[in-house]
């Protein structure tokens, strides 16, 4: 199986407010369509980790691959597009546009990549809400809808580019166990059916345990 | 690789959620334009008639006989004297004469050059309007009426009667509006004139002169060069002033240099005799600018601080635009592309409220004693000043957008997302 997204030797330093090691010496794999999930307790640079896989954190020694291409020292601008394509976000808080409707929130991604039409984009946004049931909120303002249709919202958007990879920040973190689990499902069924790759930091033990293979860490190194 | 249609549609949705602010925004270019406009056609307006005033009246070169003293006193070209120290008491200026010397052939030397837009002789002379035994001192001017008219705008200055009718009229006379005042006469009546060195000539009055300065409307009189001629008992190639005007006003001073040397006569050029004059419009426009210039940069501070709340209030937007993959430029073209809509907005409709004020302010009536041809307050609607009042309005709002849509640009997404 083809190797989604790999690390080799990733160190990172916070400078402020003292010089503080964060992550040593980080190597690990993620094949394609596994649905991985990475444990540890607070402050073990889980998160930090993850910002640097998702290219938004620069600030790193060692080298990230996405898709066998090295991806570390590239230009912004070719990084904002590497996001753009490859990787989908679902965070915490669900961070949608508030003054957009869910539509447009969706529709958003697809129309700065610009790869397809206006029509073929909506089409596909209205096949992600109905695929994750909720096509009926299209038309809502993203401030409008609740908690747990939120992060659908957000999952729809992270998908709508058909990226290599989904990574999670605490996804199921601010919602209720329906809803999480709700979301776990998503998940799990996008990894086996469409063979999607994720990658989701958590705390929810239940959660991880659910998943793949968990990658746990500690003192910003992988323990397993 | 900038996705236009979809920048402009969020910059479009932000203004629009925040109508209020957008407009606050926008009427600050507004007020600032409208506010430019209204004033520096205001001010040029006046300026313009100002300037016509006076320098429509004035002869681009004024050429005629100075009575002065030589500036070469016999006793310098006395040889025995070359080494000592002269001093000369009262010294009396040079007897000449008044007319011009040759004035006719001169008159049409000049009228070929081809700078000259026109060459009209005068004769200026003292004389007394005779009131019964009152003697009023004054000076008539022999004119050629309708030239005057043409060139130096004499008909503004005729209240009643026309250039023409003294052109036509043999013995006519266009007085002084004060002098008719103090005699009690109307158009038509006769009015008895004495020059310097005796006898009495009654002249038909064919209309008034009101110049606007009382001083000289209390004095002036205009008839035709002949009569004065007449009256003065000299031939007709008696005259004293020859007033040029040219096409090119830059052209006077070099010609009236030239004048002189060529003639030996005393030429002023225009700017020479009004110098004090540009200074006073320099300065008003000056500050026809300079309160303009303000008002503008007020409006560019209240963008600035209203895009700054914005980038505030929207950090969570910026950083989630960043993380599904727009880049930083593109973030500050959201922004840049709403502080343009704001200027480009404001800057139209103040264009518009600017030319709505001027129009509103041409009509209002200005009547004053010392401009006798205006009604309406002046107004001059140069197009030039649209296109300046809508450059500055794109520019002041691109400045004012730059800093805080910079500041949005490097906005670090990872600090936004895990501070929350």
């Amino acid at each position: 199986m083809s190797v989604v997204l790999e690390t080799k030797h990733i160190n990172k330093y916070f400078r402020k407010p003292v010089l503080f090691h964060v992550l040593k010496d980080v190597n690990f794999q993620i094949k394609k369509g596994e649905f991985a999930s990475i444990m540890g307790k607070s402050g073990c640079g889980k998160s930090t980790l993850l910002y640097i896989l998702s290219t938004m954190d620069t600030d790193y020694e060692g080298e990230l691959f996405l898709n066998n291409q090295l991806i570390t020292g590239q230009d912004r601008k070719h990084l904002s597009y590497l996001r753009n394509k490859h990787i989908g976000f679902v965070f915490q808080f669900h961070y949608l546009l508030s003054e957009f409707s869910v539509l447009e929130n969706v529709m958003l991604p697809a129309k700065k990549l610009g790869e397809k039409s206006f029509q073929e984009i909506e089409h596909d946004a209205i096949e992600k809400l109905k695929m994750l049931n909720i096509e009926h909120l299209a038309k809502k303002r993203a401030s409008r809808v609740s908690g747990g249709e939120k992060q659908r919202v957000a999952i729809a958007r992270a998908l709508i580019n058909n990226p290599s990879i989904i990574m999670g920040d605490e996804p199921t973190g601010n919602l209720d166990s329906y809803n999480a689990e709700n979301v776990f499902n998503i998940f799990k069924q996008l990894s086996e059916e469409k063979g999607l790759s994720l990658l989701v930091v958590t705390h929810d033990k239940d959660f991880a345990n659910k998943t793949d293979r968990i990658i746990e860490m500690g003192d910003g190194r992988i323990i397993v | 690789m900038t996705n236009w249609t979809v920048i402009l549609s969020i910059a479009k949705t932000h203004l629009f959620t925040k109508v209020k602010q957008t407009s606050i925004a926008a009427l600050g270019v507004t007020f600032g334009i409208g506010s430019y406009i209204t004033l520096v056609s205001f001010m040029t307006g006046l300026n313009t008639m100002l300037d016509d005033l006076i320098l429509n009246q004035t002869p681009h070169v004024h050429v005629y006989n100075e009575i002065e003293p030589s500036k070469k006193q016999p006793v310098s070209l006395y040889d025995n004297f070359k080494e000592s120290f002269n001093i000369v008491h009262s010294i009396k200026p040079k007897m000449s004469q008044k007319k011009i010397h040759n004035a006719l052939p001169i008159i049409s030397y000049l009228g070929n050059d081809e700078n000259v837009r026109g060459v009209l002789p005068q004769v200026k002379t003292q004389i007394f309007y005779i009131a019964g035994s009152i003697e009023l001192g004054g000076n008539l001017t022999g004119i050629n009426a309708i030239d005057e008219a043409r060139l130096f705008n004499m008909g503004d200055y005729i209240v009643e009667g026309s250039a023409e009718a003294l052109q036509t009229t043999d013995n006519g006379i266009l007085l002084g509006i004060g002098i008719a005042k103090k005699m009690s006469l109307k158009v038509g009546d006769r009015v008895q004139v004495s020059p310097i060195n005796g006898g009495i000539f009654p002249l038909k009055i064919v209309g008034f002169y009101q110049s606007g300065i009382a001083d000289l409307d209390a004095i002036q009189s205009f008839t035709n060069i002949k009569t004065v001629q007449r009256i003065l008992g000299k031939a007709k190639d008696y005259i004293t002033d020859i007033n040029v005007k040219l096409y090119d006003i830059e052209e006077a001073l070099p010609l009236s240099k030239k004048i002189e040397q060529q003639f030996k006569l005393k030429a002023i050029d225009i700017k020479t005799a009004n110098a004090q004059f540009e200074t006073g419009t320099t300065i008003r426009n000056l500050i026809t600018y300079a309160v303009s210039v303000t008002l503008l940069i007020v409006a560019g501070f209240g963008i600035y601080n209203i895009l700054n709340m914005l980038i505030y209030e929207k950090m969570n937007d910026i950083a989630i635009l960043k993380a599904t993959g727009f880049s930083g430029k593109d973030v500050q073209l959201i922004f840049m592309s709403q502080a343009m809509i704001i200027g480009f907005v404001g800057g139209v409709l103040g264009l518009l409220i600017g030319f709505g004020l001027a129009s509103i302010i041409a009509t209002i009536p200005f009547q004053t004693e010392a401009l006798p041809t205006i009604e309406t307050y002046p107004i001059n609607l140069n197009p030039l000043f649209f296109v300046i009042g809508f450059s500055f309005a794109m520019i002041s709002t691109f400045f004012a957008g730059y800093l805080p849509s910079k500041k949005a640009k490097k906005i670090d997404p990872v600090r936004i997302i895990r501070g929350q």
